[in-house]
């Protein structure tokens, strides 16, 4: 049998990225304010044992969750973003259209406010106000208008905008240092994180990838409206459903990690788009891996600019991404 | 000759207004079959319930003497091609990728294209002549282009029936003709069964095999356009003064406008 026809592009697009990948993922291990070297760390990462233990362990123990948590959130974020806009067919959609940024925000405050542990007490709050949120627009779309993707995104902008004036409200009555936390939550933060959190994360996270990937042929497809799918046998209602709320719940779980790290979801899918072409089928791995790399090489800047404590990643991921984008937006122009 | 498509006492309407009502009629194997009606007529209507795009209120449809609904989805794929108007696509996608889209109710789980398909896919592009533009992308071409491109890949999906809503809707006299040869060369062909909505009735009548006329949502007549086509039909549906004569081409009716102006006035 003669080999499918993406495969080719599939595979040397996904090893170039997995290699960027892995190489990002070295340099987040080795940068850091305890100032190690890249040599010490590939030391550590090819288990020589004449390393420094206190090194190992703050490699192992505290930069890598970390690290993993940067790559799974840029990965979701980002595919998140490229399923978005093929379902809605609308390039300025991004993965928290749905009102997800909104509910997670709400939740997220409310727990800092109330003074709960980071984890798991902030993260399930977060994760509850954007689920609540989800289902909200879930109801008020219901039944056949689910497919009409106006109504969809209107009434994602309006639970959004509601959920900002609460927000601006929660903000507006905090003095105190709590004010602090809220803003780096609301930015994006990567710093509260440990490897039981990471683990968990990731294990929710594959299987909603896999689906993704599996959908990708049918999201090429609805790109040209959903009756031409169809007449080319595809099941339009179970589809969109099902990778709008797969995608939803994926990205909310990773919020209530990370905080709402903007900007990803809406410019890594343009980004890889504009370099790769349009089919989803090496769309999706490329953002899943090209989003991570993104994710986790912000992180070390975020980490090692400043010279006391550090940024947050948030700041720097529109900082860099958007004149990125732009440059590349305007070389590609054919 | 097998009936392609039967359609029994089919009513549908929009909330309270109803668009089709009470149509029968059935189309054989390899016809080239065209629905003309002033707007509004339900003729997209009936095309889209044909494609199994719109599910009628009432009434059965049966395609190849199978109920509509039993087909499962991909089947119904394999089985009828629908050509929408203006067909677009906003995202870069090259002519060839279009067309190979239309492989997709013969793939599997993955959608992962073999080279066999690629293989149908350039011989569907050859036969619409748009080798020269296999590689660029969509966005780039002409409306003309564009049409040729969906058929393309209408053909690609291997039917034995192609839906065309209006295909030669603001496309220019040369595109025009091309595009309704190319649905001829099909039909004696390959033996496909083309099923067309159509505004303009001049060049209906030079290629319907059998034309259908719709009124408010109800059949007028339905025959070959010798028989349709009669001015006190056509002046009592559309509302305007007609000439009909022969065509000086071929043995075929065409249907004239008559301005106003030349009119002539009643007397005072």
């Amino acid at each position: 049998m003669k080999p499918p026809l993406v495969l080719k592009r599939l595979m040397i697009v996904s090893f170039v990225l997995l290699l960027l990948l892995l190489a990002a993922m070295l340099l987040g291990l080795s940068a850091g304010s305890t100032g190690s070297s890249l040599t010490a760390t590939i030391q550590a990462v090819w288990g020589k044992n004449e390393i420094d233990p206190t090194l190992a362990a703050i490699i192992w123990r505290i930069r890598l969750p970390r690290v993993l948590l940067a790559a799974l959130v840029g990965a979701t974020l980002s595919v998140g973003g490229l399923v978005f806009q093929a379902l809605l067919r609308n390039p300025l959609a991004e993965p928290y259209i749905l009102g997800i940024s909104g509910g997670s925000a709400i939740g997220a405050i409310i727990g800092i406010l109330l003074g709960v542990s980071p984890f798991p007490g902030v993260s399930l709050l977060a994760f509850i106000g954007s689920m609540a949120t989800l289902l909200l627009i879930l109801m008020m779309v219901s039944g056949q208008t689910i497919l009409k993707r106006e109504s969809l995104l209107l009434s994602g902008v309006m639970v959004n905008a509601f959920c900002a004036a609460v927000i601006m409200f929660l903000v507006s009555l905090t003095q105190d240092s709590r004010l602090h936390n809220i803003i780096f939550w609301l930015m994006g933060d990567f710093s509260m994180v440990d490897a039981r959190q990471v683990a968990i994360l990731g294990a929710t996270l594959l299987p909603g990838m896999i689906l993704i990937f599996w959908f990708a042929h049918p999201m090429n497809l609805l790109l040209a409206g959903k009756e031409q799918a169809q007449s080319m046998g595809v099941h339009v209602k179970a589809v969109t459903v099902t990778l709008l709320i797969t995608t939803s719940f994926m990205v909310s779980a990773t919020v209530s990690h990370s905080g709402l790290l903007g900007f990803v979801g809406l410019v890594m899918p343009h980004l890889l788009r504009l370099l790769l072409g349009p089919d989803h089928r090496v769309l999706v791995p490329a953002c899943i891996l090209g989003g991570s790399t993104y994710m986790v090489l912000c992180d070390v800047l975020a980490r090692i600019l400043p010279e006391q404590g550090e940024m947050p990643v948030g700041v720097i991921t529109a900082m860099i991404g958007a004149p990125l984008f732009i440059f590349l937006m305007k070389t590609s122009k054919r | 000759m097998t009936t392609a498509i039967d359609i029994n006492k089919i009513d549908h309407s929009y909330g309270d207004f109803p668009v089709l009502q009470d149509i029968s009629f059935s189309i054989e194997t390899g016809d080239f079959f065209i629905v003309i009606g002033p707007n509004g007529s339900g003729k997209t209507t009936l095309m889209k319930i044909i494609a199994n795009l719109i599910k009628p209120l009432q009434g059965r449809l049966t395609l190849f003497d199978r109920p509509l609904e039993s087909y499962p989805r991909k089947a119904l794929a394999r089985t009828v091609a629908f050509v929408p108007q203006m067909a677009a696509l906003d995202f870069p996608f090259t002519v060839t990728e279009i067309v190979l889209m239309g492989r997709s109710p013969h793939l599997g789980l993955l959608g992962w294209e073999q080279a066999d398909d690629l293989e149908i896919a350039k011989r569907a592009i050859a036969f619409t002549e748009t080798e020269h533009l296999a590689h660029r992308k969509l966005n780039q071409l002409s409306g003309g282009e564009r049409q040729r491109v969906f058929i393309a890949r209408a053909i690609c999906q291997e039917p034995q029936i192609i839906l065309l809503d209006e295909p030669t809707a603001s496309l220019d006299l040369a595109h025009q003709i091309k595009i309704m040869d190319l649905m001829e060369k099909l039909r004696a062909e390959k033996n496909i069964t083309i099923v067309m909505v159509s505004h303009d009735i001049n060049l209906a009548a030079m290629y319907a095999q059998r034309l259908l006329l719709l009124s408010r949502g109800r059949i007028v007549t339905l025959g070959s356009p010798q028989e349709v086509l009669s001015y006190k039909i056509l002046e009592d549906v559309y509302g305007c003064t007609l000439l009909v004569d022969e065509s000086p081409i071929g043995r075929f009716p065409r249907v004239n406008l008559v301005p106003k102006k030349f009119l002539p006035t009643p007397d005072p």
